[in-house]
């Protein structure tokens, strides 16, 4: 009888482990190795350069473009995208037909990240898009731009869409948060008589604190890619003159284009341990906020 | 109630640690999948007997496998080549492949030391030819070029092909790959259109120029050009360059010799671009077009001229209206003392096809490669896609589209003065600072000289960097 339990354990865990470590672990694994070689992606054959490829990192001006948008990014498309979802949320709360406004919300959740930025780059057309054609036609043509031509909007124009991308997903999030507050809680401070303002920032912001914090994970670890959108979307890609340019693209394009596996697997760790941190210090700071709010 | 568990913050710094502890143990226990193919399997293990009408020692019955890129041209043109290969050899079996994303089929391949016996590395996911050549997974095709050619009596393969075809497979001295299509770079223009309006093709840039302020009052754009992808305004600025400052321009450029890129022929040519652009001739918004976004203007005659090369004509079937009638024409030359005439052209030819050294029945490989470029098979080519192939004559007889005959007519005037850069092929990281640098300075945000004192750092660069492979011409 306890053999038998063994065995069905057994069965039902190790197929599932022998996967993650052949298709997680293994690849992990593989490219910390391989960032420490020359390895070219086609020879059978990789020599070991020790920590060359991460010191050249520090030289490659295209990557520190790419650091630098990346860091704007991670600062940038949470809080905008919080902001927004938390807003959005809390005035479905109460507000007639807000199932039907959630679902509309949802939409672009349900196109992948190309479609997204190729619907974008027609809406940024400076001729004919969506965007300079409503400017015009309000007579703002003088605001009408070269969006993704003009180094200063190239990058908010790119993570325009990336909050418009992900916006309606946190709305759905949030509102779900929210239905978890007690409604006595509303109920009370209406009764004290507080203002929808006050009661969003007192009630609801710190209610629903912990679910905010995950998405900032969610949302940081998004921005620290943006590699779908910039390379669909762009000049160049990553243009105009890196201005766009996000860590994965450069990795993309030494791996791919240059043949340069080793280097861009460098870059890769690099994003991985950029990308940990980020998540252990957000959850770390998510713990502590716990403990004040009990 | 106990607060312990909640009070010490997750994760750790001793399960963080740990984590990282287990996965530094695990990695050289899985580094070994990667790179684990045989470093010489040697290729090249099925072979017979060389005769007249087996030149390259074929063995009749040893299995063929050929990867075609079905891009635009499909891969009807291969099959044909394959049918003909069995018609040969009724005994060997032909396996073929047409595939869209080249590169990632065939990169374990390549790692694993199995690659097919032929591989056509063409289309936006091919692998880099560079790096092919540098990691030894290129055969040599010498014995295939001084073979003799399939249908021409009396010629060597080498010797049927257009001028520079050769030399764009040749990396170190070593012939490694043969370009199937033929392709010539230039400025193109709607030849109704112009005649309606009565304008002609320029000779020189200063013609150029009072033209397009001609073109400019007539309320169309002189100039558009496929801003997504500065590669597109790169060629004619680099073919007005090699003509003004001739080959050596030109080999100094590919060979990365210090100051290469501060010659005058280079600089003038920058300053030519930045004035075009300077004088408004650019269509505005062009910075942002697609490929695709900036020929749909410029056939609906939004603007008068787009650069581009030999493909325009196929890429813009459908989208062009009946009777555009197409042309290209060469760059204008921007001196009178120019060391290129001015019917030169930038030409080089792509759709690389390889017999990776490692493939098994490389002498197949190479008479495979012996039937498809032939010269009936390049004609049919031709006729199917509107492509110029890289068989001398093999258009010839054939009533040509207006686009593809200009661009014939543009080679045969340009006779040996034909030229191509190899440092695109040679060094892709020159090449993106390159197309950077000329997206800049046509966007007027940098000036010539910081045009090629930005290229001429990431020339330095790359010439410094002892970890590329060089090559010189």
């Amino acid at each position: 009888m306890r053999h038998g339990r063994w065995r069905f354990l057994l069965g039902a865990l190790v197929p599932a482990l022998v996967l993650h470590v052949v298709f997680v672990l293994s690849p992990y694994a593989q490219a910390f190795y391989l960032s420490l070689t020359d390895w070219t992606g086609v020879a059978g054959e990789a020599h070991y350069v020790g920590a060359g490829n991460y010191a050249r990192l520090g030289g490659d001006s295209l990557f520190l473009d790419a650091v630098r948008n990346n860091a704007v990014m991670l600062v940038v498309v949470p809080f905008v995208t919080i902001a927004i979802g938390l807003g959005l949320a809390s005035l479905l709360r109460k507000g007639r037909g807000a199932g039907g406004y959630q679902i509309v919300y949802f939409f672009p959740q349900l196109l992948s990240l190309v479609v997204i930025g190729v619907l974008w780059g027609f809406v940024y057309n400076p001729n004919t898009g969506l965007l300079n054609s409503g400017l015009r036609a309000v007579g703002l043509g003088s605001l009408a731009q070269s969006w993704l031509a003009e180094p200063v909007f190239a990058l908010a124009a790119v993570m325009a869409v990336l909050v418009w991308s992900s916006v309606g997903f946190y709305v759905v999030l949030f509102r779900a948060a929210i239905d978890g507050i007690p409604p006595e809680l509303y109920e009370a401070a209406l009764l004290d008589g507080a203002g929808a303002w006050t009661t969003f920032r007192r009630i609801t912001v710190p209610l629903v604190r912990e679910t905010v914090q995950v998405a900032f994970v969610y949302l940081g670890i998004a921005a620290l890619d943006g590699f779908a959108v910039v390379q669909v979307m762009t000049v160049g890609p990553g243009g105009p003159d890196g201005a766009t340019e996000v860590i994965g693209l450069s990795l993309y394009r030494n791996a791919f284009t240059y043949g340069k596996f080793g280097y861009a697997s460098a870059m890769g760790v690099a994003l991985f341990f950029a990308t940990l941190t980020l998540a252990v210090l957000a959850l770390r700071a998510g713990r502590r906020e716990r403990l004040e709010l009990a | 109630m106990n607060l312990e568990p909640q009070l010490r913050p997750y994760p750790t710094r001793r399960t963080v640690l740990k984590t990282a502890a287990t996965a530094a143990l695990a990695v050289p226990l899985l580094s070994a999948c990667v790179t684990s193919g045989t470093k010489d399997s040697g290729g090249g293990t099925e072979q017979g007997e060389k005769t007249t009408d087996n030149p390259l020692g074929v063995k009749t019955d040893a299995p063929l496998e050929v990867v075609v890129f079905k891009g635009g041209y499909g891969d009807d043109y291969a099959i044909k080549a394959e049918t003909q290969y069995t018609q040969h050899y009724p005994k060997a079996k032909v396996d073929h492949k047409g595939l869209q994303k080249v590169g990632e089929a065939m990169q374990p391949r390549f790692v694993a030391g199995n690659p097919p016996d032929v591989v056509d590395n063409t289309g936006a996911g091919r692998l880099d030819i560079a790096t092919l050549v540098s990691a030894g997974q290129a055969g040599d095709l010498t014995d295939l070029l001084d073979a003799p050619a399939f249908d021409v009596p009396g010629k060597k393969v080498r010797e049927t092909l257009l001028p520079g075809v050769v030399d764009d497979g040749t990396f170190g001295g070593s012939t490694v790959a043969l370009n199937f299509t033929y392709t010539v770079w230039g400025v193109w223009f709607s030849k109704p259109f112009f005649e309606a309006k009565g304008w002609t093709y320029p000779k020189t840039w200063a013609e150029m120029l009072a033209l397009c302020e001609t073109i400019k009052k007539a309320g169309v754009a002189p100039w558009t050009y496929q801003g997504k992808y500065p590669e597109y305004i790169n060629d004619p600025l680099l073919s007005m360059a090699a003509k003004v400052g001739g080959k050596d321009l030109i080999k100094a450029v590919d060979n990365l010799e210090p100051g290469a890129w501060k010659q005058d022929g280079l600089v003038q040519a920058a300053t030519a671009f930045a004035e075009l652009a300077g004088k408004n001739y650019l269509m505005s918004g062009s910075e942002a077009l697609s490929h695709t976004e900036a020929q749909a203007a410029w056939c609906q005659k939004k603007a008068a001229f787009i650069p581009c090369g030999s493909w325009l004509e196929s890429e813009q079937k459908g989208v062009a209206p009946a009777g555009f009638d197409m042309v290209m024409g060469a760059v204008p030359a921007l001196t009178a003392s120019d060391k290129q005439p001015v019917a030169a052209v930038q030409a080089a030819s792509s759709e690389s096809f390889l017999v990776p050294s490692k493939a098994k029945n490389q002498a197949g490989g190479k008479e495979y490669l012996r039937m498809l470029f032939s010269k009936a098979s390049a004609t049919e080519f031709a006729k199917a896609n509107s492509t110029l192939p890289a068989v001398a004559g093999a258009t010839d007889g054939l009533t040509l589209s207006s686009g593809l005959g200009s661009v014939r007519d543009a080679v045969v005037a340009a006779g040996d003065n034909t030229f191509t850069y190899r440092f695109r092929t040679w060094y892709a990281p020159l090449a993106k600072a390159v197309d950077d640098a000329t997206g800049e300075l046509v966007n007027k945000r940098i000036s010539p000289a910081d045009w090629s004192t930005r290229i001429q750092k990431a020339a330095d660069a790359l010439a410094k960097d002892a970890t590329v492979t060089k090559y010189t011409r």
